[in-house]
């Protein structure tokens, strides 16, 4: 295979197989683009992780539990589809932890109440499907085969949260209250999470063209609003942005501007919480090692005793 | 700190067969140290909703492949048998269930 | 599934059944009558179910606090697979025990308003574990020790535990083999996870003395044929920890023998810690629904 052949593959929409003949820039953008997937489900265990033990009732905690158990899984199919870019896990790991590779600028907000568990559901969870299922037809066969496999498993992580928003909707003055200040506190963030807008998005060509990317940040974005809003009526929340409106002429609801200088800075790593979840990957990762080493210790003793009896053995 | 770390396991390429009566099918890989912790790791990450029924486990640096570049050695031969396919054979609609 | 049609994409949910909770699932007490036997005391009934389920319950939650710090991501899988189980025994457990009370407290009543001294789990399931070697020398002792009663409960007079035990003997086997297949790798592994290794099975051993004292609940429901006598457990225990310390290469501690025991409340400073940090909220949102 050539470049013409891989042209030719992406032109007529088939996929591209890991040990096809593709561009060098194609194969960093998907590692790159990959791993920072990856590492995103990852980092993003932490913020719903810490309610697991506190969370109030026994239902919601097996809930909640397995569904941070999904996002672990769904690092794992991510990270075994950038392996077959030639990726190792360890390395991409090293990335994450020295700050050489970025994750999800959303996971770098707190999570101060339950309700925050919801919302993160409803709306994290919600953007993250946006984003996703037009990757389901990514022209890189193994990541659009985990994404298919992701955004079933996500579908039930936006309905849990949505079912736990509507339930403490019906429950206490406290409880409703709790919502909404969650809801103010996430839904600006989750604007940012489909990136830059499309004027200064310099790569967003190149992986159109190549299939890697499908809508534009905007459209993705637009998409999203115009999801969210019936959804945050049925709920009974108000989304905290004065300019929301349906522009009838459009047919599309009309928004307030984002501060793009936030999403800068957060990114950039002076986010609320960037230090402590790296830190505490940082941690597992050490802590884990002589368990890691150990393993990999005994299974080479293990070969080894293989390896002398089929010597005794006489043929 | 280079970028030369390599994992301390072995990748594994992991198939499942998810009814009986169905082939074994590749669902990914996974890092283990020997090959039971590869099925124990399998069975939790590819069949935690009941997907599965049999799974198979192999090395990842085991898998012979044939190279994209091969294809037209190793498979346009029986591009030609066109016998081996159910379509070739032109059945009227009145025969049922063929 | 629609693969531009987001929205779609969340409607199409026809086969809920994959799904990692809730529906499609096989309720494990579908069909099971939930009158008490006859000549079973129900308060002695609900005491053995809270001995059963505050086991499974505290350790989940200590199970709980290892996600997203486990030492490589497929172990993460593991432990929370894990902790799941035994958060599901926990809850038929305590539901059952509520019943068998008759006083309408449910699982959550139980689990988040009951205070340290009316918990009646073993105290092994409370320590804090230094690091993963004790994770696996406690989750090893205590799913070979679990997975002998749930066995034995499958026969049980009372047919919800019958059912919470046969449901229960899949998942343990599970548990156990993974427990015991790290005790090998880690103490058949390097220097420093022998000796790690070592001192956690050593740390954990004196605790194993409470899975076999009995307790006067425990024997009057064996000998009405609902409960498992504790010590008739000792030699698979026995027969299991010896083969798997050996090939681990590790020295087995010398038996152990306790007074009063978690199931007759007595309890340590970390399960006031626990449930600080379980009903915390539950108890600060009175009225509150989830």
């Amino acid at each position: 295979m050539n470049e013409q052949a891989f042209t030719a593959t992406i032109d007529k929409d088939q996929r591209i197989e890991p040990r096809d003949w593709m561009p060098d820039g194609y194969r960093k953008t998907m590692i790159r683009q990959i791993a920072q997937h990856a590492h995103s489900e990852i980092i993003g265990m932490q913020p719903e992780g810490a309610w697991i033990t506190r969370a109030p009732s026994l239902r919601r905690k097996a809930i909640l539990l397995a569904k941070v158990q999904d996002e672990a899984g769904h690092g794992l199919y991510l990270y075994s589809a950038a392996e077959t870019l030639g990726a190792d896990r360890g390395d991409l790991t090293r990335r994450l932890i020295e700050g050489r590779q970025k994750y999800s600028s959303i996971f770098n907000y707190p999570t101060l109440t339950f309700a925050d568990v919801g919302v993160i559901g409803w709306l994290v969870d919600g953007a993250a499907i946006c984003n996703q299922v037009p990757l389901c037809r990514s022209s890189f066969g193994p990541y659009a085969r985990a994404m298919i496999r992701i955004c079933k498993e996500e579908s039930f992580h936006q309905r849990q949260g949505y079912e736990l928003l509507m339930t403490m909707m019906r429950g206490t003055e406290a409880q409703r209250a709790m919502v909404q200040d969650a809801v103010d506190r996430w839904w600006w963030p989750s604007l940012m999470m489909f990136g830059p807008p499309d004027a200064e998005s310099p790569n967003t060509a190149q992986s159109m063209a190549w299939k890697i990317k499908r809508h534009t940040n905007d459209e993705l974005r637009q998409r999203f609003v115009d999801m969210s809003v019936p959804q945050a009526e049925a709920l009974g929340v108000t989304l905290p942005d004065p300019d929301l409106r349906w522009n009838a002429e459009r047919e599309h609801h009309d928004f307030g501007e984002i501060d793009w200088s936030e999403l800068k800075r957060v990114i950039s790593g002076d986010g609320p919480m960037n230090a402590e979840r790296l830190a505490n990957r940082r941690r597992a990762d050490e802590d884990g090692a002589w368990v890691r080493e150990a393993a990999a210790a005994h299974a080479a003793k293990r070969r080894e005793a293989t390896a002398r009896e089929r010597q005794e053995v006489p043929a | 700190m280079s970028g030369e770390v390599k994992h301390e396991w072995p990748l594994f390429e992991v198939f499942v067969r998810a009814k009986r009566g169905l082939n074994h099918v590749h669902v990914g890989s996974l890092r283990a140290a020997d090959h039971e912790m590869a099925l124990h790791h399998a069975r939790d990450l590819y069949t935690r909703r009941n997907e599965g029924v049999s799974i198979w486990v192999v090395r990842s640096d085991d898998v012979v492949a044939s190279g994209p570049d091969d294809k037209d050695a190793f498979f346009a031969p029986s591009g030609d048998k066109v016998y081996r396919h159910p379509t070739h054979y032109a059945i009227p609609d009145s025969v049922p269930h063929i | 599934m629609s693969f531009d049609d987001a929205y779609q994409a969340l409607t199409d949910h026809d086969d809920d059944a994959r799904w990692a909770y809730g529906t499609g699932f096989a309720d494990p007490l579908a069909g099971v009558p939930t009158a008490l036997p006859d000549g079973v005391d129900g308060a002695d009934l609900a005491a053995y179910c809270l001995m059963l389920g505050d086991d499974a319950l505290i350790l989940s939650h200590r199970l709980q606090q290892w996600v997203t710090r486990a030492p490589e991501l497929e172990d993460e899988m593991a432990i929370a697979n894990i902790g799941l189980d035994l958060l599901g025994q926990a809850r038929l457990l305590l539901t059952r025990a509520g019943e068998a009370e008759g006083a309408g407290r449910g699982e959550d009543d139980l689990a988040y308003l009951r205070d340290a001294p009316d918990f009646r789990h073993v105290r092994l399931v409370e320590r804090e574990d230094p690091d993963f070697g004790h994770l696996i020398a406690r989750l090893l002792v205590f799913s070979t020790w679990r997975l002998a009663l749930l066995d034995r409960l499958a026969t049980s007079r009372d047919p919800v535990l019958a059912a919470i035990g046969a449901k229960g003997v899949k998942e343990v086997t599970y548990h156990r083999e993974y427990a015991a297949g790290w005790t090998v790798r880690l103490g058949d592994g390097t220097d420093l996870s022998h000796r790690r290794m070592q001192d956690a099975i050593d740390a954990v051993w004196p605790l194993t003395g409470e899975f076999f004292a009995p307790h006067d609940v425990e024997l009057r429901l064996a000998t009405a044929g609902v409960a498992v006598e504790p010590a008739s457990l000792r030699s698979e225990f026995d027969a299991v920890l010896t083969e798997v310390l050996h090939v681990a290469t590790l020295d087995q501690p010398a038996p152990v023998t306790v007074g009063r025991t978690g199931r007759d409340g007595e309890h340590g400073d970390e399960l006031a810690a626990i449930l600080a940090e379980m009903q915390e909220l539950a108890r600060a949102t009175p009225g509150g629904v989830w």
